[in-house]
């Protein structure tokens, strides 16, 4: 096992002062992904320099704002559509805003906490019944 | 007898396909499956082809394109579902944005089994589509003719 | 001042296996700004966690993309290895390495024959493909499967090589190499080639960086960005050398593919050289609490694999950010001011992989 990831939690207001920096320091941005909470939306921000992973990390309730790294990172609007499209977050100032067609897709904000069925923890079986795939195709033996 | 026989064209699009199944159609066409054999090419204007091999299942946004493909396909066409998921949904038919098999939008002719389609499968099932589309011409013709 | 014209690029387009759309605002014959449009193959599979637990996970892994397919389920098996602190065999890793440079072979010579074919050299995109079936028939019996491999699992893989069998696929290799020397020489020097590709869709050291390119796109304007070098799986062990050009343009991209192609060849010798004897598994119990980012270099570059827990036998989050997805925007940066003729061999050189893309 190695050391654990570097994630370091961050208020939401620090976040642009914080990523500028990272930026002058000469980090890439290697992605932004969302999480959803039972309560809320957990937003995580990933640099790296020469294999140093950093992650910044904030949560963000229902329906808050969120500002754009766009300005400083430019191809963060195509994460940060993507998390307003799956998620429903709302974030302000996005270079080049899709207002919600990135994606279309069959359910409005898949990922939004409405939506999502997160299992409880821990040892609990799932209440959604257990379909087994019948024998998936193309994969030989067990 | 049978012109279709010589020269069938395939027109291959991907709906919602993990690039499985598009692979081996594309591999299925060059030397060492060689379905150019028969005549059959691969084309991508869909007002050349005869044939739609649609791979992978249909998605909200892909129905509308391969709706649109298919409408514009000069008659008569023959649909070829190639793989798992273009037939049922696989292991993706429980996911949100998965209509299922292409059968939920088009009149599908041919099935296609295999995760992905095997080449020799794929050969099988175009050759397959080949007949089902001299069949479909002759009743055109016919009635035509009347 | 000319008159602009949106062209609408895709999702059908005979150059492009998949479906990716772009409106090419254009100039004349110039294209001043391409807006992507993206979800054509959006499924939602992320969420196919609530359906599936962990250890089923895996097959769904396997199918995020046809070509990278190995490399998918040894990212997400990695990051839940990590969090439940398993120790997988040093032979399970070495075999793992082995099937991941050998998709590296296929992926990047179904790219060169694909490219190939874009800018209508079609009998060197049928020589590429008939090259490529050789690795196939490897994985076919040594796997079972021609693409989808389904051979790698949580706590090692599923299948053993034995040793007579390595050295036949190390043989095997090294007489493909002599043909490949062949076909990578008509992409190297070739004047057709060169004619299509130097010079065209030129992207700079500092906005690849800027722009977080990842792969052969970043390794091709001078970044050496190669996740390998974090030496996972059995990477540790070997002699990974990422194959950098500096010129940036198409022509580079296309070169440093043809070099990993013989470097993962060469990668393929070395592990099968040193592989240790052992067990190929190890058993998993319990379920995974925690969180993990892996990182894999897959033969596009860079993928993230982003996964979960809470102890319970379903995830609570898996994410994937694939490298097409990271490449999109240096995509959009070079197609502005491209000529409309090469915008195809621009699209393709980048190797869009876009099942992966929208999951």
């Amino acid at each position: 096992m190695s050391k654990p990831q570097e994630i370091v939690p961050v208020e939401k207001s620090d976040l642009v002062g914080i990523v500028a920096e990272l930026f002058a320091e000469g980090y890439r941005l290697v992605q932004i992904g969302c999480t959803t909470l039972p309560e809320a939306y957990e937003l995580t921000y990933s640099f790296d320099r020469e294999y140093r992973f950093r992650n910044l990390r904030f949560a963000v309730t229902k329906g808050e704002e969120v500002p754009s790294i766009s300005v400083i990172y430019p191809n963060a609007f195509l994460y940060e559509n993507e998390i307003h499209d799956l998620f429903g977050v709302v974030i302000t100032h996005i270079a080049v805003d899709y207002r919600g067609t990135l994606y279309r897709t069959a359910v409005g904000t898949p990922f939004s906490i409405d939506n999502v069925k997160l299992t409880e923890a821990p040892k609990q079986k799932a209440a959604v019944p257990e379909e087994k795939p019948s024998a998936v195709p193309g994969e030989q033996t067990g | 007898m049978g012109w279709f026989r010589r020269s069938p064209w395939v027109l291959h699009y991907n709906a919602t396909s993990c690039n499985g199944c598009d692979i081996e159609l594309i591999a299925s066409l060059t030397p060492l499956y060689d379905l150019e054999r028969f005549g059959i090419m691969n084309t991508g204007n869909p007002k050349h082809a005869d044939i739609l091999a649609v791979t992978g299942s249909v998605n909200e946004k892909s129905r509308q394109v391969v709706q649109t493909l298919y409408d514009q396909m000069p008659n008569p066409k023959v649909v070829v579902a190639v793989g798992i998921c273009a037939t049922s949904g696989c292991v993706f038919q429980d996911c949100y944005n998965v209509l299922g098999g292409v059968d939920k939008v088009l009149p599908v002719d041919v099935y296609i089994p295999g995760c992905a389609a095997r080449p020799e499968a794929i050969i099988d099932g175009v050759l397959k589509a080949c007949d089902i589309l001299e069949e479909k011409y002759a009743q055109w013709k016919k009635m035509r003719r009347q | 001042m000319a008159h602009r014209n949106i062209i609408p690029f895709g999702p059908q387009h005979p150059v492009l296996p998949e479906p990716i759309h772009f409106d090419l605002v254009t100039e004349d014959e110039r294209i001043i700004d391409a807006i992507p449009s993206i979800s054509y193959v959006h499924r939602g599979l992320e969420r196919l966690i609530e359906k599936r637990d962990f250890l089923d996970f895996v097959h769904v892994a396997d199918r995020i993309c046809g070509l990278c397919s190995f490399m998918h389920s040894l990212g997400y098996c990695q990051a839940v290895e990590e969090i439940m602190g398993i120790e997988v065999p040093e032979r399970a890793l070495y075999l793992r390495s082995i099937w991941a440079e050998l998709s590296r072979v296929h992926s990047h010579l179904f790219w060169l024959g694909v490219a190939a074919d874009a800018f209508g050299f079609e009998s060197l995109f049928m020589q590429a493909l008939r090259l490529r079936e050789p690795v196939l028939d490897i994985f076919e019996e040594t796997t079972g499967a021609r693409v989808i491999l389904g051979v790698c699992k949580i706590g090692g893989v599923r299948r053993d090589i034995d040793d007579d069998s390595l050295k036949g696929i190390v043989i095997r290799l090294a007489n493909l190499k002599a043909a490949l020397e062949e076909l990578g020489n008509v992409f190297i020097n070739d004047y057709s080639v060169r004619h299509r590709l130097s010079g065209v869709g030129f992207i700079s050291r500092d906005d690849a960086y800027a722009l977080g390119c990842v792969g052969p796109m970043a390794r091709a304007s001078g970044l050496e960005i190669d996740m390998r070098k974090l030496g996972y799986a059995a990477y540790k062990y070997l002699d990974v050398e990422p194959a950098v050009e500096t010129a940036g343009d198409c022509y580079a991209r296309c070169l440093v593919r043809v070099r990993e192609i013989f470097h993962s060849i060469d990668l393929v010798r070395q592990a099968a050289g040193k592989i240790p004897p052992g067990p190929i598994d190890v058993k998993v119990t319990g379920a995974p609490d925690g969180e993990y980012y892996s990182r894999v270099e897959q033969p596009r570059g860079e993928v993230i694999h982003y996964v979960k827990g809470n102890g319970a036998k379903f995830l609570q989050r898996f994410r994937v950010r694939v490298p097409t997805f990271s490449n999109i925007p240096a995509m959009i940066k070079v197609l502005k001011g491209a000529e409309v003729a090469d915008v195809p061999n621009i699209i393709l050189t980048l190797d869009p992989c876009i099942s992966c893309t929208e999951r």
